[in-house]
């Protein structure tokens, strides 16, 4: 009984940041492109543009919900919830952090560990094709069912590389758990016990492998030909509007973040140098700094209305920076805050790429699955796998 | 808790079972199909099965069905056309169907003895670790046959489904 | 209740099983057919593992696995058949396609 209301309790409080940071997901990307593209980006609504998030759920859930003439209505409702629910399935075998005690009850930073946890999250994973493919089927449109078909195949050809660079570093774990994946990664506190460091073959390789296929298998540039708007017609997603579309975009992010928060080579929560050292006061010197510069901003503003937004952010981060000193929160704040560090760090890199590189062409895209990186993956395995059997 | 479990998804299971059988359109009856090997996934993780369950998800649901949607996709031949049935076959059919059934249902239960029972948990000899000792000591041989296997079913699907070159 | 009698696995596979069956039989379109074998081999896996519970052995898993893998091997191949003589024939109803003539 115990176990049930302290289930629940953890799945409301991971269902409500996953949704509020997948928002800001999206107003992360959008400012960061606009960036690269030396443009502010959403500025106006709300101080540098914060709220432009709740604006844009306002809009999409109050949008008129279209539905194309002789469209199948089951598959065609079906497939965005399809495509969101495996992708937050998968959220809930993510360790966040290590063991912690909330008022009197031990429980792990995590909703549940399976011990497989690993293969779960590739069968989820695999059941989100459907959600692809049944929505350009239903949408009775030739150019969704091109962009329908396309992106299927696409996924479940990048899908073999995922598996084969998922099953490397595993070799060195030697579990399938999540959990117990991340222990075996904190033997020494350092990051050289990270799987990617780590043992007789440094995982660099399948780092790569898995980084790529990761773009391909959430759809994101470079490999975002089905959906691209100057192709077929924005692809799988052309008839869809209104809430559904947001159901796309959000399986779409929660893909994203969890393929970034893949805990194989980056050591989960694990502090890059032992606590002994000083790596606890990281995150106060990070954020301190970021106060710094915000406050130094604030008093001589580039812009009007950075005159009383900067200065107030700059509080919030030194105030931030206090908090990390407190040793009451410091036992389950500092994994979580490498954890959410790390995931932080791997979706930049998500968003960089897509505002740097170009876009494949769907037979370029198959060719570099199927003729180079399958078998790069193979031979990484067949690697790992002597230099583990002959060091042990 | 098993037996609600079990109960639940047997049922799910017989009905996209039927619904395979008598639907039209292919496209419903892939999406049932994978109904059902998603119900007996949950089936092999109650009886310890737990890198079966794992591998019917990713292999059977995940690609063989994929592979069966967009061959459904592609070819887009439509729902079967009702042509002429007998009138007879149509009355007597579905009755004939449930009498062979009932009769199946009736001799397993009376030939398999109800001693032995399936809890969860009982049978810790399914995880990974177990299947994949067996797998490489007691049935490489079968292993290593399968992956020929594979192997020349790619070739024989790359060879038949390629463009003919002219 | 708390523990289901083996038997009841092993009706629920041969009703699937009988199901699959009954779909082979009298279903006309070629893809049907092939989703009644697979349905088959789902009832058949499931009787693996029912007995593989029994004897407390991998062996059944074991098997379960193997009929997988050659389940998967002759969706491709026969797939890539139906594909075939859908471009010959572009007809998926079995009983027009039965002379080897054109």
């Amino acid at each position: 009984m115990e176990f049930i209301v302290i289930s629940l309790i953890k799945a409301a409080v991971v269902l409500a940041v996953l949704l509020t940071t997948l928002a800001y997901l999206q107003w992360v990307e959008r400012k960061v492109i606009a960036h690269i593209q030396v443009r502010p980006g959403p500025y106006r609504v709300g101080p540098h543009g914060l709220l432009q998030p709740l604006a844009d759920v306002i809009k999409l859930i109050t949008k008129e919900d279209l539905m194309p003439p002789h469209a199948s209505k089951l598959l065609f409702v079906a497939a965005p919830f399809i495509s969101v629910t495996t992708a937050l399935i998968s959220i809930s075998v993510i360790p966040f952090g290590p063991a912690i005690t909330v008022a009197g009850h031990r429980t792990w930073m995590q909703l549940t560990d399976l011990s497989m946890g690993v293969l779960f999250v590739l069968a989820v994973s695999s059941m989100g094709v459907y959600g692809i493919a049944l929505a350009g089927w239903a949408s009775n449109n030739k150019y969704a069912l091109l962009g329908g078909l396309r992106s299927s195949a696409q996924m479940i050809s990048y899908e073999l590389p995922l598996s084969l660079a998922i099953a490397s570093p595993l070799l060195l774990s030697n579990t399938l758990s999540l959990r117990e994946l991340v222990e075996s990664q904190s033997a020494t506190g350092s990051v050289l016990s990270w799987n990617i460091l780590h043992g007789p073959f440094p995982q660099i390789f399948s780092f790569v492998i898995f980084l790529i296929s990761a773009f391909a298998e959430t759809n994101r540039i470079p490999f975002d030909l089905p959906e691209a708007e100057n192709e077929l017609v924005a692809g799988y997603h052309t008839e869809y509007s209104g809430f559904k579309f947001a159901m796309f975009y959000l399986g779409e992010y929660v893909g994203v973040t969890l393929n970034s928060a893949m805990l194989l080579f980056l050591g989960g929560w694990v502090a890059p140098w032992p606590a002994a050292y000083g790596s606890g006061l990281v995150p106060t010197l990070l954020f301190a700094a970021a106060g710094v510069i915000a406050l130094s901003h604030g008093l001589r503003p580039a812009r009007r209305r950075d005159r009383y937004s900067l200065p107030v952010f700059g509080i919030v981060f030194l105030a931030i920076a206090v908090l990390f000193l407190l040793p009451v929160v410091q036992g389950w704040l500092l994994p979580l805050f490498w954890f959410l560090a790390k995931t932080g760090a791997l979706l930049f890199t998500f968003i960089w790429v897509r505002g740097t590189l170009p876009r494949f062409r769907y037979d370029q895209l198959m060719g570099f699955a199927w003729k180079f990186l399958f078998p790069i993956a193979v031979v990484n395995l067949l690697v790992t796998g002597l230099l583990v059997a002959w060091f042990s | 808790m098993d037996g609600i479990l079990f109960l639940i998804f047997a049922v799910v299971a017989v009905l996209c079972g039927i619904n395979v059988v008598v639907q039209t359109h292919p496209i419903s009856s892939a999406i049932s199909l994978i109904g059902v090997m998603g119900s007996l996934a949950v089936l092999y993780l109650l009886l310890g099965a737990e890198f079966l369950a794992v591998a019917q998800v990713i292999v059977y649901a995940g690609a063989v069905m994929v592979l069966f949607v967009f061959v459904i996709m592609l070819l887009n031949a439509g729902a079967e056309a009702r042509k002429g049935r007998s009138f007879m076959v149509q009355l007597l059919g579905v009755p004939l169907l449930v009498a062979l059934l009932g009769l199946l249902a009736y001799f397993v239960q009376r030939l398999f003895p109800q001693t032995v029972l399936v809890q969860f948990g009982k049978f810790t000899g399914g995880g990974a670790r177990e299947v994949g000792r067996a797998l490489f000591t007691t049935y490489l041989l079968p292993f290593e046959v399968t992956s020929v296997l594979i192997l020349i079913a790619i070739l024989g699907a790359i060879v038949l489904a390629r463009k003919e070159l002219e | 209740m708390n523990a289901v009698p083996l038997s009841w696995y092993l009706t629920l596979s041969a009703v699937l099983f009988a199901l699959g069956v009954a779909g082979f039989l009298f279903r006309r379109n070629i893809i049907t057919v092939f989703m009644s074998i697979e349905l088959m081999l789902n009832a058949v896996n499931l009787s693996f593992i029912a007995f593989s519970y029994q004897l407390k052995q991998v062996s059944g898993h074991i098997l379960a696995f193997f009929v997988m893998v050659v389940a998967a091997a002759e969706a491709a191949v026969g797939l890539a058949i139906i594909l075939t003589v859908f471009k010959n024939r572009a007809t998926l109803n079995i009983d027009d396609i039965n002379s080897m003539k054109n």
